[in-house]
């Protein structure tokens, strides 16, 4: 049986193919101004390099903040159950999950037996989200990619006040104008990231093992801002950033819906 | 064929606009009937006005208002534009604001002739009705109710119950009139009266489908704020009730297909009311109950009408904001129980900090003890600006979705 789970990030969109529970083929691409086109050209394009033909998908589930743009999924769920799907299928352990998004971060608790036991989001605000740390790589001259390499040879993490990226922003700006250099502006901003994170966490309640997932996981500077604030390791699966997808999927796979 | 009828219609609707109607027209023509106006916090002692005759008027009733017509974004950055911090109570900034211009839906409020302010729901009301008294020049009589932790303690008791004497003392002042116990028993008898109606009223949602919800309760709630020791406001609960009772006996529910019932804690968004229902509706989800509109039942056993002096002093303490969080518990406790709740939602409410303090701690504790899944949606009874659709969309589908997998579906 095959079933797809989609998701429509703010920023990018994730497809996931799996064959009888098992991943068969992922696909990652922007989601741009049009939700409803960016995922089914991204799916089109993945089950084809796949060569499997739409008739042949089992079910398809749809998720994430353009979810409803779907047209073609037999369903939706929203991103917290299907972060809670993908995360407990790689590790049944995982009873804590952050997700940083592009436009928000979640935290989510998790039973033994995988259900979601609470959730909580970020609030009306960018800080602390995919989009804050690409707000400040702009203002630093910086990929993002080099963001975890630069940090983790931070000496001393600049004190980052403000928690609203606006200001935040302005804030960097000033710091270089006084001459911090950019490894510890980079470090002071995830710091205040994982401040910010980690009280979503205790929020929720901490339980390890703590997993991160979303496209920010592979910060690993990041990750281990939020490791020294929560005092517990991190696990970052491979699936990081299609985990909203895969979890989708999953939730597909449990119901044929095309026979 | 008969046509389909819309269950969502209650109708003492009507009757409760007439009335609304009625009151605001007889409060701003007070000066031309010879009576008088003061305006009163939502939670004072309303009833010596109502027996010495005075109309009174409430800014928070008038604030939902302006609410509920979408009128409040523009006087809040009104007031903020007078110097008044986005921080403070939205209610506050929409009535400082409100009486410079004589805005909002009805054109203002009539002017005060005195205020009376208690601060057993907050301590904005005291900065609010101090501006308020400065603007139009009006004396202001100040019921101070201790917050109550644990116990009432008798110092507190003498406290509060000495200041309900005073109080008669100055409407004795304002009115040029002797006080009248008399009519004071009878009015507390009314309010007392009224409130176990309200009581009555908000039961019937025990009842499986709810014959309305929560957000209809926000509305009949007016009554119960602005009228409480009149005869109407009697007459017109025991007519909502009846016609509640009527749809229950029908098996008419207030939603299409009820399955869930949720409670709801806190204010109302006043401007999101429609939105919300029919969100949560589409989920076949019902808002049974909610704390706000439950509160002024919660303390209706503690009025002793031989003692209406000292029995009022203690209820006025004793109202839902002015106690403990684990006494706010118990009650919520006791609600989740009696209307079988299968979800809470609570309104984290950027104005109304004594109302939103301690509310993730609730959700805890709920959480621990019902199992039930718990809800927090940021945002501010008012003020549009704090509140975000698409956000409070998702968070209320993934909470839907805790509540199905709860109940393996
Ligand atoms: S702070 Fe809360 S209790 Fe006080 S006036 Fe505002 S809404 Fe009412």
């Amino acid at each position: 049986m095959i079933s797809a789970g989609i998701d429509i990030g703010s920023i990018t969109s994730k497809v996931v193919i799996l064959d009888d529970g098992r991943i068969y083929g992922s696909k990652i691409g922007f989601t741009g101004y049009n939700a409803e086109r960016a995922g089914s050209s991204i799916y089109n394009s993945l089950i084809e390099e796949l060569g499997i033909k739409h008739e042949n998908v089992n079910s398809i589930v749809a998720t994430g903040y353009g979810r409803n743009s779907v047209q073609f999924a037999d369903k939706t769920y929203t991103e917290i159950l299907c972060h809670a799907a993908g995360a407990f299928y790689n590790n049944s352990d995982i009873r804590t999950i952050i997700d940083i998004g592009g436009q928000d971060s979640k935290v989510i608790s998790l039973s033994a037996d995988g259900n979601v036991k609470d959730f909580c989001m970020n609030d009306k605000c960018a800080a602390g989200t995919g989009r804050f740390l690409e707000v400040i790589a702009r203002a630093l001259e910086i990929d993002l990619e080099n963001f975890a390499r630069l940090s983790l040879q931070s000496g001393k993490p600049a004190s980052i006040s403000t928690t609203c990226t606006v200001f935040a922003e302005s804030e960097v700006i000033s710091l270089i104008a006084k001459g911090e250099s950019r490894e510890n502006i980079i470090a002071g901003i995830h710091d205040s990231v994982a401040s910010r994170l980690s009280s979503m966490v205790y929020r929720v309640g901490l339980n390890p093992p703590v997993m991160m997932t979303g496209g920010v996981a592979k910060n690993s500077g990041l990750v281990k801002a939020i490791e020294n604030r929560l005092g517990t390791g991190v696990l970052v699966p491979e699936s990081a950033q299609i985990n909203g997808a895969l979890g989708a999927a999953l939730l597909a796979a449990k119901q044929n819906y095309r026979q | 064929m008969t046509e389909k009828s819309d269950n969502t219609k209650i109708r003492s609707v009507k009757r409760m606009k007439e009335i609304m109607t009625a009151y605001y027209i007889d409060a701003k023509t007070a000066g031309q009937n010879g009576k008088k106006v003061a305006w009163i916090t939502s939670g004072g002692p309303v009833e010596p006005l109502i027996a010495m005759d005075v109309i009174p008027v409430y800014p928070e009733n008038h604030s939902a208002m302006i609410g509920s017509t979408k009128m409040a974004i523009d006087l809040c950055e009104k007031a903020e534009a007078m110097g008044y911090s986005r921080d403070i109570c939205s209610y506050a900034r929409a009535d400082i604001a409100c009486a410079t211009v004589n805005g909002g839906p009805i054109g203002g409020l009539p002017r005060p002739d005195f205020l009376v302010c208690c601060n057993n729901i907050c301590g904005t009301v005291m900065k609010w009705y101090e501006v308020q008294a400065r603007y139009f020049n009006v004396p202001l009589f100040i019921f101070d109710t201790p917050f109550i932790h644990t116990d009432f303690s008798q110092e507190a008791r003498t406290y509060v119950v000495k200041q309900m004497e005073e109080y008669f003392i100055f409407l004795e002042e304002q009115c040029g009139k002797k006080f009248d116990r008399d009519k004071l028993k009878d009015v507390v008898k009314k309010s007392v009266e009224a409130q176990r109606l309200w009581k009555e009223v908000l039961a019937t949602t025990k009842h499986n489908p709810a014959p309305m919800s929560a957000f209809d309760a926000f509305f009949h709630l007016g009554l119960i704020v602005t009228l409480r020791g009149t005869e109407t406001v009697n007459d017109y609960y025991t007519e909502l009730r009846d016609e509640m009772n009527e749809r229950i006996q029908n098996g008419i529910g207030i939603i299409q297909e009820q399955k869930y019932r949720l409670l709801w804690d806190n204010l109302p968004l006043w401007y999101k009311t429609k939105w919300l229902s029919d969100t949560f509706a589409s989920h076949n989800a019902c808002l049974v109950a909610d704390t706000y509109t439950s509160a002024w039942s919660f303390v209706i056993d503690m009025i002793d009408l031989d003692k209406p002096v000292e029995s009022l002093a203690m209820a006025y303490s004793n109202v839902y904001i002015n106690i403990s969080i684990d006494r706010m518990y118990e009650n919520l406790s006791t609600m989740i129980t009696e209307w079988k709740a299968d979800g809470l939602v609570l309104h984290s409410n950027r104005s109304c900090k004594p109302y939103s303090f301690g509310q993730y701690d609730t959700a805890r504790r709920v959480s621990d003890e019902f199992g039930i899944p718990t809800l927090m949606l940021e945002a501010d009874m008012l003020d549009g600006r704090l509140f975000n659709e698409s956000q409070a969309q998702t968070r209320i589908d993934a909470f839907i979705e805790l509540i199905r997998q709860r109940k393996g579906e």
